[in-house]
């Protein structure tokens, strides 16, 4: 018994911190909701203490104790008064911070377009006045700039939430939805899709990470830029592979003919911190399981299974895209 | 003018306020998304909207106002007292009526609970 109340209360504070923790709060928006939810919690646990404590007074007063005065002043004054005051004043505190953050990025803010694919992330950073930088399944922010998200989905209802920079917002096929986040340190952080999206809805999420912002202007134009040719043979070899399987059909790999738009660009692939939507570390031996096990590691995902490539084909490709930084 | 007991007492009094709460609801949302999906469009003042809001609402509780004080004055036909509990049909009636009173009650603060809206939504 004691060991699962130890379990129980482990796993419970186990969501309290970490990079997908709501409650370990990272951004001003997801502040603000995290301290919604602390008084709410406090809230309801002072009005569950309320009822508590009157339930234990009126099973233990005796009932020619109570006159008609004081009977009534109980029940308007705790089944009317008392829960009218304490909703309201719940309702006002929470309805307080919602419309700042429904509000747009001031002008000139970053914006970047997200949209959710089964089931993966695709990303485009539109920088003021440059054209969009494409990436996928990875997003890098500025500290403490508010930034504007452009969210829409081509397929199924998808929803973005990063939970420690803030709340999420669904991904509406036809429909285009809007979300502006505000990280207030530096780190690495998870986001995940939040609405059920198909068989490998909990097989989509994405990394993170927010830097100071020089670092992010030389990231972002590092990104802007097409891919570095491969300089090592096996990596060239993957290179040739690259296009004569097919892959270009639909990957786009900027500066060689690869231009397919199904699926993720995978110009600078090789420097994201994790590969197919959050699933598998970015190592050559993870690229080489994703291009021959795709299915078993992603249920009725778009991309075919590569299995029938003979091992050395394979790891030519894994060099090659491993070095796409 | 004297409430007087109906023998054959009718229950729809009862269900008048939260069919304003329901039926102020209903319109306040669909004024809104019609005014934001035709009218101002996104990131846009949604003043227009939100008085048509105010004015259903001053309806609304107006509306509500009145069934609470004809279910009020049913409460309190004659001498009877709370609980209203005796198998009579003047008790019937003052039961009903006491009923009405409370539901108005409730209807009333739903309504206002749904438009303070008024004073947090500037756009749609």
């Amino acid at each position: 018994m004691r060991g699962c109340v130890a379990l129980f209360t482990l796993t419970i504070l186990s969501g309290c911190t970490g990079v997908q923790s709501a409650l370990d709060p990272a951004g001003r928006e997801a502040g603000t909701i995290a301290r919604l939810f602390w008084w709410m919690t406090i809230g309801s646990m002072i009005v569950w203490l309320g009822v508590i404590v009157l339930l234990i007074y009126s099973v233990r007063t005796r009932a020619e104790s109570f006159t008609r005065r004081k009977a009534r002043i109980m029940i308007v004054g705790g089944g009317v008064v008392v829960p009218v005051v304490v909703l309201t004043v719940l309702l006002l505190y929470g309805l307080a911070p919602i419309p700042a953050m429904l509000a747009p990025a001031p002008p000139g803010s970053l914006k970047i377009a997200v949209s959710g694919e089964q089931w993966w992330w695709r990303v485009h950073y539109l920088p003021p006045g440059q054209a969009p930088i494409p990436s996928a399944n990875e997003i890098r922010l500025p500290v403490g700039e508010p930034v504007e998200f452009h969210l829409e989905s081509p397929d199924v209802i998808h929803s973005f939430w990063i939970p420690p920079l803030g709340g999420k917002m669904d991904m509406i096929p036809g429909r285009k939805t809007r979300l502006v986040l505000t990280p207030s340190r530096t780190g690495v952080f998870r986001g995940a899709c939040a609405e059920y999206c198909g068989a490998s809805h909990a097989l989509m999420a994405f990394s993170v990470v927010v830097q100071q912002r020089e670092e992010f202007a030389a990231w972002l134009s590092h990104q802007s830029q097409p891919a570095e040719s491969p300089q090592e043979l096996l990596a060239i070899q993957g290179a040739h592979l690259f296009l004569a399987n097919g892959c270009s059909a639909c990957h786009t790999i900027r500066g060689t003919a690869a231009a397919g738009v199904v699926g993720p660009d995978l110009t600078h692939v090789g420097s994201r911190l994790s590969l197919a939507a959050g699933i598998l570390p970015n190592d050559p031996n993870a690229f080489e399981r994703w291009i021959g096990q795709t299915h078993d590691l992603k249920p009725e995902v778009l991309m075919p299974a590569f299995h029938m490539l003979p091992p050395e084909d394979t790891r030519a490709l894994a060099a090659y895209l491993e070095g796409l930084k | 003018m004297r409430e007087t007991v109906n023998k054959q007492e009718t229950l729809w009094l009862l269900a008048f306020s939260p069919a304003i709460w329901a039926i102020h609801f209903l319109l306040s949302y669909a004024t809104a998304s019609v005014w934001c999906a035709k009218i101002s469009g996104r990131d846009n003042p949604i003043d227009g909207a939100l008085l048509a809001i105010l004015v259903y609402t001053v309806l609304a509780l107006a509306g509500i106002f009145v069934v609470g004080w004809l279910g009020y004055r049913r409460h309190r036909i004659g001498n009877g007292n709370l609980p209203h509990d005796d198998d009579t049909p003047e008790d019937r009636t003052r039961f009903l009526g006491f009923a009405t009173l409370l539901l108005s009650g409730l209807s009333a603060v739903a309504t206002t609970f749904s438009a303070f809206v008024l004073f947090f939504f500037r756009r749609c």
